[in-house]
């Protein structure tokens, strides 16, 4: 007979229980801070590495250059971040990426003199109406956004083959204070990457400390629960398609003044280094956890390696390569880490439960 | 009514130790049947009348009447299939009833949704909850409407200080900062009553949440349900096992092939009275006989065991004879057919053929010994709906059908037809996909499928559930004549009069484990019902 009518345990199991909740607390905190810790581990060992094989690695140059190359991964990165942790990815931000800079760069081989926030304005809209459309398809027909963004990023690189013909915008038509904006510095660090680092701060909190924020990680979480508690599902879906639009489309302004020759090539395979970098920042493929931060940081690590390899005089094949497996390995690590983690915590549920 | 609410449930620094001492005298059995208690107000918080729901031609509920009072534990019983879940669903306002009427705090309404229901007061807690697996349980409890500071950011802290009250007044100890993914489902269930709590919820219905907790965690559950009676909640209580129902609960509803047919305040009845009344049709005609029994042993399982799911199955199917293994839903009797077939591996004992060890977890292995499983859910394991009727047919023997390699589609046509001829299958065009058949037509491409093999053993998991009365019937006639054959039948049945009617030997499942063997002419619906739901130890003891 199950003891339902039975006396309860001992005494102060209750007690006994409460501990070994604050300890399972613990322990999945440190976990969690742990994905975050664990890349920035890993970076700083590899540039460890890399400097005792070849000293000049870190030098001023080299660290600008990561830097550099970082920010637009990075704020990539932010978008993608919003939108797989919600349980869907957006393939297209290469694409749109391309098509903004193009038209952006564009526009001043035009009007010479046009103010520089008129373009980022224009690079914007660009990208938020792909993002629109994107998150259109995925929320009101409900279709996989594998699919959908796969399908954009073929239509709208298309869209982009078809403006640029054979044309290509190069940096001597573009003004120099437009160009400008990615070579200033304050002590050697480009001020481009101290906005990108507190707007990924920014995205940060606000995904961690507003209502819409939360709702995305519910959604990710278990969408089925999410669409019970009331959550406008298809409406925050939405509106992460929206913003990963928008910032690639600030990107692609970001990327024309950032390497000022622009075809219709700009920002091809862009899609997967940083879907790798969020991956390899700790933010779950399958949604409801992760962080910008993390993510920013995958994005970092990546550059580091490319980096690096390119200093090691090791061949840009292997670059690939080496990316592919630290993906892998952030994936098994990221399934590892959850198994364990359940295991754990079942078997506490069950010391303290039974 | 001994949790008054002149006792604040550890409202003060009392702690756990506190809520221990209170909980004892509310643990003495029959301590709570007290109906009618003060607390509780005169008119029904809420009032289920006559609703009806059919889903197509199968009507699911036929008289669904329930009244709820606030300040008591109302119990709902009935066999699988009685109604119940029908019935909770449309209190959690996930079906619409076609007729009948529901009030809740005296007002009429019609839920449109589970938001609707929400919104009415009506938290209804299921056996699994779904949380999400990655958030904190305090964002689990108030996800979509957390408390907000100033910028209209979520207080976390608040958040977190009144899900700890929640728990504090329920006396439970689980930690709101902690994410919800390894909780314990009665963790979990805890997790969703708090934020039926914190939705003010008038009335809460819990779907068999006893299912899957241990006793500890039943205790628990108790201490948890009685703080909800004394703080005036009316409560819905949905469990098989009648001595939970008889701990807890004031008041019982009985239902039976879709009506209420009892609905009386406990006191007074007895496991017996609830028995009887779950059960009371006619008793069908038996047809089982002692065929078999002296016949050869076709599938021996010797103490087989898979953790958490059943413990020390050992049981003997002979040539020609007709095992049913019954039980409740959940009572492990699927999972230890899915483990005999291989499907899933189990963690101690074996499992022999004609007196061969059959290798563990390999369905290919359990097929090439004669082994046939017909599942329990056809539409999604047992067929390929798209693919044609013959093609349904003939795919487990495809490599009979096939010349190097390729399948002769005449062959293919000739071999369905002679099944579907057999089986005497209703349908248009041996081509037309399998889904354009009625469910009764549809096990019968199932069972040709696998008797097509010619099986020493066949396992089947619930043969005639959504069939029709006239194919029910041709189906159990089926598996007499294949028993005659010579063939081993294992039936998993939640019908008694099936299992009664076809049955030569019972085996009755409770809680993983085996806990009853009844010869047809022994066994009755109320020794079945009895043995599965825990009442014959008790009767023994």
């Amino acid at each position: 007979m199950s003891g339902s009518i039975a006396p309860a345990g001992p005494k102060g199991e209750d007690l006994a229980g409460e501990a070994a909740a604050s300890r399972s607390q613990q322990l999945v905190d440190f976990v969690f801070r742990v994905r975050e810790l664990g890349i920035v581990a890993v970076l700083v060992v590899f540039a460890a590495v890399t400097t005792a094989i070849e000293p000049r690695f870190l030098n001023d140059q080299n660290i600008k250059f990561i830097l550099s190359d970082t920010t637009i991964y990075a704020l990539l990165a932010v978008g993608e971040t919003m939108v797989v942790i919600s349980r869907n990815v957006d393939l297209s931000v290469g694409s749109v990426l391309g098509l903004s800079a193009y038209l952006s760069a564009h526009m001043f081989s035009q009007f010479h003199d046009l103010p520089i926030f008129v373009v980022f304005l224009a690079g914007l809209a660009i990208g938020l109406a792909c993002g629109a459309f994107n998150g259109a398809i995925v929320a009101l027909a409900r279709v996989p956004s594998l699919v959908v963004t796969l399908a954009t990023l073929y239509i709208i690189r298309g869209l982009d083959v078809v403006i640029v013909g054979g044309n290509m915008v190069v940096a001597s038509t573009l003004p120099n204070s437009f160009i400008g904006i990615t070579t200033a510095s304050i002590v050697g660090v480009p001020v481009l990457f101290l906005i990108i680092a507190a707007f990924v701060v920014g995205a940060a909190y606000y995904l961690r400390s507003f209502r819409s924020g939360r709702e995305l990680y519910a959604i990710g979480s278990n969408p089925d629960a999410a669409r019970l508690a009331g959550i406008p599902t298809g409406r925050r879906v939405f509106t992460a398609f929206v913003v990963s639009g928008g910032i690639a489309g600030l990107a692609g302004v970001l990327w024309a003044a950032t390497y000022g020759t622009i075809d219709s090539t700009a920002g091809t395979g862009y899609e997967l280094q940083v879907v790798a970098g969020v991956v390899v920042g700790g933010v779950a493929i399958f949604g409801g956890s992760g962080t910008v931060v993390g993510a920013a940081i995958g994005a970092l690590l990546l550059q580091t390696i490319t980096t690096a390899l390119n200093v090691l005089g090791i061949s840009a094949f292997w670059e690939q390569a080496i990316a592919g497996a630290l993906l892998l390995l952030a994936i098994a690590l990221d399934r590892g880490i959850t198994v364990r983690l359940t295991a754990a915590l079942r078997k506490r549920n069950l010391r303290y439960g039974t | 009514m001994e949790l008054g609410a002149g006792l604040p449930t550890g409202a003060d620094g009392g702690g756990s130790r506190f809520d221990n001492g209170q909980a004892g005298p509310d643990r003495a059995p029959g301590s709570d049947r007290a109906p009618g208690n003060e607390g509780a107000s005169s008119s029904p918080a809420l009032v289920l009348d006559h609703a009806t729901k059919s889903f197509g031609a199968v009507r699911a509920l036929e008289d669904g009447s329930i009244e709820l009072y606030a300040g008591e534990v109302h119990a709902l019983v009935g066999e699988n299939g009685a109604g119940k879940s029908t019935l909770v669903k449309i209190l959690a306002g996930v079906h619409r009833p076609d007729t009948g009427t529901l009030s809740v705090g005296g007002h009429d309404m019609t839920l449109s949704g589970p938001a609707a229901a929400r919104d009415a007061g009506i938290a209804v807690i299921y056996q699994e909850p779904t949380l999400f697996p990655d958030l904190t349980v305090a964002e689990n409890v108030f996800m979509g409407r957390q408390p907000l500071r100033s910028a209209r950011r979520v207080d976390r802290h608040a958040m977190d200080a009144q899900v700890s009250a929640v728990f504090t007044r329920l006396g439970v100890r689980l930690d709101p900062r902690r994410v919800a993914r390894g909780l314990s489902v009665a963790d979990q269930q805890i997790v969703e009553i708090a934020k039926a709590l914190s939705l003010e919820a008038r009335v809460i219905v819990m779907d068999e949440p006893t299912a899957a907790l241990s006793a500890y965690e039943v205790d628990r559950l108790f201490r948890v349900i009685n703080t909800l009676r004394s703080e005036g909640k009316a409560v819905l209580f949905i469990s098989h096992r009648l001595e939970e129902i008889f701990a807890i609960c004031q008041r019982v509803t009985v239902m039976r092939d879709g009506r209420q047919v009892l609905a009386l305040p406990l006191e007074g009845l007895t496991a017996d009275d609830l028995v009887r009344a779950m059960v009371g049709r006619d008793i069908v005609q038996r047809e089982g006989t002692d065929r078999g029994q002296q016949a050869e042993v076709v599938l021996k399982v010797e103490r087989l065991a898979r953790e958490g799911t059943f413990l020390d199955i050992s049981l003997e199917v002979h040539a020609g004879e007709i095992v049913a293994l019954a039980g409740l839903v959940g009572a492990g009797r699927t999972e230890v057919a899915r483990a005999v077939f291989g499907i899933d591996r189990y963690d101690a004992g074996h499992v022999e053929i004609e007196g061969r060890p059959l290798r563990k977890g390999s369905p290919t292995a359990a097929m090439a010994a004669g082994v046939a499983l017909v599942p329990e859910d056809r539409r999604q394991l047992g067929l390929v709906m798209t693919l044609s009727i013959e093609g349904n047919i003939a795919l487990p023997s495809l490599r009979r059908l096939s010349h190097l390699g390729i399948v002769r589609r005449t062959m293919e046509h000739r071999f369905a037809t002679d099944w579907a001829t057999r089986l005497r299958m209703k349908y248009g065009r041996l081509s037309d996909a399998v889904s354009t058949l009625s469910g009764g037509n549809q096990q019968k491409v199932v069972l040709a499928k696998w008797l097509s093999r010619r099986p020493r053993l066949l396992i089947v998991d619930e043969p005639t559930r959504g069939i029709d009365i006239a194919t029910k019937s041709e189906v159990h006639r089926l598996l007499i004549e294949l028993a005659d054959q010579g063939v081993a039948v294992l039936m998993i049945s939640s019908e008694l009069p099936e299992v009664l009617r076809v049955a030569d030997r019972i085996l009755v499942m409770r809680e993983g484990r085996l806990v009853a063997e009844m010869s047809h002419n022994d066994a009755s619906e109320e020794s079945i019902v009895a043995a599965a739901t825990g009442q014959l130890e008790r009767a023994v003891a």
